[in-house]
């Protein structure tokens, strides 16, 4: 049986995203959603971990849920899975009211834990044998489905050894295996790659996006890099609060700067030296930079009338172009502009920023 | 009960994996051949103690002695082993991370605590049958056969108090993430309920109450009616499992 939370009024169409002048946000996902949380606020004492978080999930995204450490990601992850009650707001997954003994919900979902951790003395195919009968998988489908992740996260061989037994690469791929075995709607994977090397991290990347369009992930991280590889659209939370949610081409065009990136052919140094005399003497460019190698970084003020207007300055100026770009900002840049580098007062020893506590 | 089956069926094969069974079972089989041994020997074992400088008079041992040895070492050592099995049950899974492992699954909460204590039940039941079937067999070569039947029953109520003791630090563990005040708990109990076993018209709806019908019918003599302490325990163990599912269904983890 599935119930839907009072007060959750679930959307539809297609998606939307925000424009620049605007910051973008849940209300911009109008499609089929997996995940649907209004309101979601978590309180210790008086230490705020999370902020009234709207959110939508489009079914079949791959979603990051970014954010410093101490930003409030595991506690909303903890929150959709059932394993903390929020202090108020209410969500669906799949539609389907979160809620602390709720195994209807369980039903629609996996999850990862940022440390999983397992039954030491148990095999790894034994715990996925338990996990699949707790899914409803048996017989011959639970021994196929077993084999199956098995061989999708590279256990096979060290299937029948004591999970006590396995390095920290391994119990991370059993916990990715785990989380999917019952092949659930939605899958939470609370910072799946921190403890991978670089081979095992991208092991793992690859298999997440594998998961594109077979079912939805929620993924949390603080590695951004990652989550330009595989995740279709981010929000960004700081301190509790969501700061942005949006695609993330539109995320990225929406940040897009100021800037264009010139690289001349060699053997034209006079003509680039006037290209950049007249540059620096037009209205609409503030500055002209000339980099190593021959290159031009120039910032314009007005970006419509640069996209217009530079490209026949430089044919003016009789310069033949090997390269000519806007430059691209990557997610780190946007994710700096948005939420800013913590100063020191703002973390604490453990290098997590402080929460925000408010009075009682 | 969601999940009940295989969660019960992880929680065997752990007592299993783990040697807590075979290793109270052992525990347990020492305790019950000894017992008759004990009572048997001990007149002598005190003679030769103490030698030829006192005379100590004691009568002749008989089976009753042997059953009542029996009680007393199960009642003690397997009240211990009870708590040791029971502290750790939730609260360990809920301190190493496990218990979320297994309720982000399809399970509910209540399914995952009854697989837990019916585990340890089964464990303390193979282990009081294997004590007294030790103790039947040593009590039949020393002194005197014991109706079968009749220390089946009393092995039934020693395996009910156990269970008793079991609940209430079942209780602790679930309240607690600490295995220590969980056991805590469940040595209070044995302690602050043992002493007021001994207060007359209050023993009888304890499950320290169990003691007297559990040796009449060991002997096949006639004794205290066995109904009412057996209600007050099963009551007293439906009242800390109800407990312990009502704390855990809201707790977070």
């Amino acid at each position: 049986m599935t119930s839907a939370s009072p007060g959750l009024d679930p959307p539809s169409g297609t998606v939307v995203v925000a424009g620049p002048d605007r910051v973008a946000g849940p209300d911009d996902v109008v499609g089929p959603v997996a995940i649907h949380a209004r309101g979601l606020s978590k309180r210790f004492g008086s230490i705020v971990a999370l902020d009234g978080l709207d959110l939508d999930v489009p079914t079949g995204s791959i979603f990051g849920l970014l954010g410093p450490n101490g930003a409030g990601k595991t506690t909303t992850i903890r929150i959709l899975t059932g394993l903390a009650r929020p202090t108020a707001g209410a969500a669906t997954v799949a539609g389907v009211a979160v809620g602390l003994d709720r195994p209807e919900l369980r039903q629609h979902l996996g999850y990862l834990d940022q440390d999983p951790r397992f039954y030491g003395w148990m095999r790894g195919r034994e715990l996925l044998e338990l996990v699949g009968r707790l899914g409803g998988l048996a017989g011959a489908d639970l021994r196929a489905q077993v084999g199956a992740m098995l061989d999708r996260t590279g256990l096979t061989d060290v299937a029948e050894r004591r999970i006590g037994g396995y390095s920290g690469g391994m119990r991370q791929r059993l916990g990715i295996a785990q989380a999917l075995l019952h092949r659930p709607a939605i899958v939470f994977l609370d910072e799946p790659v921190s403890s991978l090397d670089p081979e095992g991290r991208r092991d793992v990347l690859e298999l997440i996006a594998d998961l594109r369009d077979e079912t939805t992930v929620v993924v949390s991280t603080h590695v951004l890099s990652d989550v330009e590889r595989i995740c279709d659209r981010v929000a960004i939370l700081d301190r509790g609060r969501l700061v942005t949610e949006a695609a993330l081409d539109q995320l990225l065009a929406d940040h897009v700067r100021p800037v264009y990136r010139l690289a001349a052919d060699p053997g034209q140094g006079p003509a680039v030296e006037l290209l950049t005399r007249r540059l620096r003497s037009t209205p609409w460019i503030t500055d002209v930079s000339a980099m190593p190698g021959g290159e031009l970084r120039i910032v314009v003020s007005d970006p419509a009338v640069a996209a217009a207007s530079l490209l026949p300055a430089v044919v003016d100026a009789g310069v033949r172009l090997a390269v000519f770009e806007r430059v691209r900002p990557t997610l780190e840049d946007v994710f700096l502009e948005l939420v800013g580098s913590p100063s020191a007062d703002e973390l604490d020893g453990r290098g997590f920023i402080r929460p925000r506590e408010v009075e009682r | 009960m969601a999940g009940l089956g295989p969660l019960l069926r992880k929680e065997l094969l752990e007592q299993w994996r783990t040697l807590r069974l075979p290793v109270v079972a052992t525990i347990f089989l020492l305790v019950g051949l000894s017992s008759p041994l004990l009572a048997r020997f001990t007149p002598e074992i005190l003679k030769a103690v103490g030698g030829d400088q006192f005379t100590i008079s004691l009568p002749t041992p008989t089976a009753a002695d042997a059953v009542d040895q029996l009680a007393k070492n199960v009642g003690q050592f397997g009240g211990l082993i009870a708590v040791l099995l029971a502290m750790g049950a939730v609260a360990t899974e809920k301190e190493r991370g496990t218990a979320a492992l297994l309720l982000t699954k399809p399970v509910s909460r209540g399914a995952f605590l009854v697989a837990k204590l019916v585990a340890i039940g089964l464990t303390l039941a193979v282990s009081v049958a294997i004590a007294t079937a030790g103790a039947w067999f040593y009590t039949l070569v020393l002194f005197a056969p014991l109706p079968v039947p009749g220390i089946a029953a009393g092995a039934a109520l020693q395996w009910l108090t156990l269970m008793a003791w079991a609940s209430i630090t079942f209780v602790g563990s679930t309240l607690t993430r600490s295995s220590l005040a969980a056991a805590g708990l469940g040595i209070v109990a044995f302690i602050v309920v043992g002493i007021l076993g001994v207060v007359p018209n209050v023993g009888r709806f304890l499950p320290t109450g169990l003691g007297g019908p559990g040796r009449a019918l060991a002997l096949g003599i006639p004794g205290p009616d066995p109904v009412v302490p057996t209600v007050a325990t099963i009551v007293l163990i439906g009242v800390a499992g109800l407990t312990a599912w009502l704390a855990f269904r809201r707790q977070e983890l």
